[in-house]
């Protein structure tokens, strides 16, 4: 009886220069950043201010740190595909063995949808939604908070497989058989499991507390149809999450129990069976393309109206498309596998709804157009983004809708066509979004605003290497090239992923202008400051409260009528105490058995994994009986931050 | 406690959605609702799970040989009782009577504790005559599915001595309330679950 499971020196691929390259960076920047933190004395601030903050605004701020940090760690996995890539044609095998870069693919995958795209995502939401709402934070603070390191553990343990052990070499998808113990015995597909089990939950966490948030706490007077797209969006893709989640919680929940205890779900003996594995994960897995996009398209309805100076077009026609969007994504989940054999019946009726889902998404494309016909347009970084989504996600719903088509499909099924279209969507539909939102609600969150002239470089940059990495992959995609190959023989292909390769390098410089960006907006942080509170002349509610808004965001609830409006000025109203609630380390804390719990099950440590999770329960009892729920900020401490920012009050 | 807005928390000079932020207990209901919906959601992939490999047997014994009527009789029979002392309970704590409250939570808990002990008992005979979760995906269905359930009653049962504990020590303060309120949310909740599970699974089960 081993009392570390699996778990020795050998896990460490010391024999592997790249892997330990990689790990060896990663080290140097923690211990680079616990230093700074230690020798700045920042750790109080850090621990009372963000660490255990329930702060709608700064989870959301961690959140999208959390995102961007990650959004590096995918890239460099691009990066490293495209290079191998462009040099592993005829004999030559690359720089890169096949079982590395199977991970890396693998990783790639895993992390830009989880821990880039999914976290950026909800930051946006948290910070921005609760302003939109007119609100003091979101229903259940504390467990906005658990949710946030839940989702930071998964991200831990998915990096740690870097450096101890390995990743999964199945895909993002990890289709059994492939991923059953029977033919991945290392730990790579344990990692994908609980890393994606453990941020799976924070994730349902946050999908409960936004529906209930935008359904049960909006300000008097936001009805329904008075709330902000980007709030439509927010829960429809909350409601997704709550439907499509526990579905992936329970696929995982049987391939592990297939894994650790031999139960037959997916195996191919037992009479197991792997389609409903490939059935479930995409019942997740298609709406998780809309929880992803849906919220990018609020932005780019905030973005578009605010910089036409124009309401929205067609209010109504987009909510009514985002609903009908919810419903849809559920019944498409089939052309992900119409090769698996379905009837014609079957694949004909995915095929049908599939084409009918491009047809709200249409109507939302000519609403943003048409907001912007006539209007007096801004062409401000957050515009871009959003008219280089127009043009490009329009592209990749053709080759969507293309897709549809099941005898074509056959064609180009798990070819690059493919990786090209859902590329295509999601950095032109998600990723385009998040940065036009990155660069328009910034100066709300921090007071200043980003610069605009590294701003637009950047942009540039990602949206021509965009186009030169991923068109050639439609090419050769038609030529005939399936995903994920390590080498190929066919020559011809290999000038079209040399232009591809060449593409990540200019997306790689846009990625080098969002940091200069950052950098100079940070150190030019005075000239570019927001004493408005209201730097685009918005017309949502979280423009009318100051940058940075307090941690009360608003003194008096606002009231909305025909036209959002002002509370009373200041000065004229009595200053009322405020609720709020308590900063607390539970979710903190949570993570961290969370972390010991996943790392010592992955690792078969079963003892340790016990104590784990008796130490997230006991957690659990302490947040259970705590006293003290809420703080009270006083009328003097508010009035004193009114009367500090008595521009921010006019509309 | 009853989810329903009480009078006095409606205004009835606007509209119910403009009204403004909704009280807390609205509030914690209402998010305890949409995480129960998430569960139904998982269960419903358990179902679809054990519909999809029901035959997939494997050469090994069916729901035919398999289940015992009797024994799944009095196991829902505990459980649906369970549910009505769950019912008295929330009365007793609406009129704050604590007597009441703990003589319905003890009832409720030796129900929901028999009810696991059958099950268990169910789970063991399978075991020991080899019919364990590894024989057949068939059986691993079945086990995940019931056994799912199974671990949702012992965490309502922790979840039970826990709040009695909160009423012990805090009396029928607003937020042991509120959690009471979700934890008859969550234990009705489990029932409904267990009707489907009785007819899907003991009840079609046993016809050949």
């Amino acid at each position: 009886m081993n009392l570390l499971g699996k778990l020795s020196w050998d896990a460490i691929p010391l024999d592997q220069p790249i892997i330990m390259g990689a790990t060896a960076f990663m080290v140097l920047v923690i211990m680079a950043v616990l230093s700074f933190i230690t020798f700045k004395d920042y750790w109080g601030p850090l621990w009372r201010d963000w660490i255990t903050s329930v702060d709608h605004k700064r989870i959301g701020v961690m959140y999208i740190l959390l995102a961007l940090v990650m959004l590096l760690r995918g890239f460099s996995d691009a990066i490293m595909m495209r290079a191998q890539q462009a040099v592993a044609a005829g004999g030559a095998q690359g720089y890169l063995p096949p079982e590395h870069f199977d991970q890396i693919f693998s990783a790639h995958g895993t992390i830009m949808i989880f821990f880039m795209a999914m976290p950026f995502v909800i930051g946006v939401i948290n910070v921005v939604v609760p302003l939109q709402l007119g609100v003091r934070d979101v229903a259940f603070p504390t467990l906005n908070s658990v949710s946030f390191w839940l989702t930071a553990s998964g991200a831990l343990l998915i990096n740690i497989s870097l450096a101890v052990g390995e990743f999964g070499k199945t895909g993002w998808v990890a289709y059994p058989p492939l991923s059953e113990l029977q033919f991945s015995p290392g730990v790579g597909v344990d990692y994908y499991l609980w890393s994606l089990q453990i941020s799976g939950i924070g994730t349902l966490l946050s999908g409960i507390n936004f529906v209930t948030t935008i359904l049960k706490l909006r300000a008097p007077g936001m009805g329904y149809m008075r709330m902000p797209v980007f709030c439509w969006t927010a829960m429809a893709t909350s409601l997704l999450i709550v439907a499509a989640f526990p579905v992936l919680t329970a696929t995982f929940a049987m391939l592990l129990l297939d894994r650790y205890l031999g139960f037959h779900f997916f195996t191919v003996d037992g009479g197991g069976n792997a389609m409903m594995y490939v059935n479930l994960f995409w019942v997740w897995g298609h709406p998780e393309v809309y929880i992803l996009v849906l919220p990018a398209f609020g932005i780019y309805s905030e973005v578009v109206a605010t910089f036409s100076g124009k309401p929205l077009f067609g209010y109504r026609s987009m909510v009514a498309a985002t609903m009908a969007i919810c419903v849809l994504s559920f019944l498409v989940w089939l052309h992900h596998f119409f090769t698996m054999g379905g009837s014609a019946d079957v694949n004909g009726f995915f095929g049908v709804m599939t084409m009918i889902i491009a047809v709200p998404t249409g109507v939302k494309v000519f609403n943003w157009l048409f907001t912007m016909y006539g209007g007096r347009v801004r062409f401000t970084v957050p515009m871009l983004w959003s008219i280089g989504f127009m043009i490009t996600f329009v592209v990749g719903g053709m080759t969507g809708v293309l897709m549809a088509v099941p005898p074509a499909d056959f064609q180009v099924h798990n070819s690059l066509f493919l990786v090209a279209h859902f590329h295509n969507t999601i950095i032109g539909g998600v990723v385009f979004g998040l940065m036009a939102g990155y660069n328009y609600w910034f100066p709300k969150v921090f007071g200043f605003r980003l610069d605009e002239r590294w701003g637009k470089a950047s942009f540039w940059c990602w949206f021509v290497g965009f186009y030169l990495a991923f068109m050639p992959l439609y090419a050769v995609g038609l030529m005939g090239m399936t995903r994920r190959l390590q080498h190929y023989d066919n020559p011809a292909w290999q000038p079209w992923l040399m232009v591809a390769a060449l593409g990540t390098v200019v997306i790689l410089a846009g990625v080098a202008c969002q940091a200069i960006q950052l950098v100079v907006s940070v150190r030019a942080r005075r000239q570019l400051r927001d004493t408005t509170g209201n730097p685009w002349g918005g017309r949502t509610l979280e423009w009318f409260t100051p940058s940075p808004p307090p941690a009360w965001n608003f003194t008096v609830l606002p009231s909305v009528g025909r036209f959002a409006r002002r509370t009373p000025a200041e000065g004229t109203q009595d200053y009322k105490a405020i609720e709020m609630p308590n900063n607390s380390p539970i979710g903190f804390i949570t993570a961290f058995f969370a972390v010991v719990t996943g790392f010592t099950l992955i690792w078969h440590i079963w003892w340790m994994a016990g104590l784990g999770l008796l130490g997230a329960f006991v957690t659990l009892l302490a947040f259970a009986f705590r006293r003290q729920e809420e703080v009270e900020v006083s009328a003097v401490e508010i009035a004193r931050f009114d009367r500090a920012h008595p521009a921010e009050v006019t509309p | 406690m009853n989810v329903a807005v009480a009078l006095s928390d409606v205004r009835l000079d606007v509209a119910a959605s403009e009204a403004g932020p909704a009280p807390k207990r609205v509030v914690v209901a209402y998010g305890f609702w949409i995480f129960l919906l998430s569960d139904i959601v998982m269960f419903a992939t358990l179902f679809a799970a054990y519909a999809v490999l029901v035959r997939a047997t494997d050469g090994g014994p069916s729901g035919v040989q398999l289940f015992s009527q009797a024994s799944v009789a009095v196991e829902t029979a505990c459980l649906l009782a369970s549910s009505y002392t769950c019912g008295l309970m929330s009365l007793a704590v609406k009129s704050r009577r604590r007597l009441g409250t703990y003589f319905g939570a003890l009832v409720t808990f030796a129900l929901g504790l028999a009810f696991l002990a059958l099950e268990l008992r169910e789970f063991a005979d399978m075991i020991v005559r080899g019919d364990g979760p590894q024989r057949s995906a068939f059986l691993s269905a079945f086990f995940t599915l019931v056994g799912c359930h199974g671990l949702h009653v012992t965490a309502g049962l922790v979840w039970l001595v826990v709040m009695m504990v909160q009423v012990v020590l805090r009396g029928f303060h607003p937020t042991v309330q509120r959690r009471l309120a979700c934890f008859s949310l969550f234990w009705h909740a489990l029932d409904i679950v267990w009707v489907w599970l009785f007819t899907v699974v003991y009840l079609m089960g046993v016809r050949a």
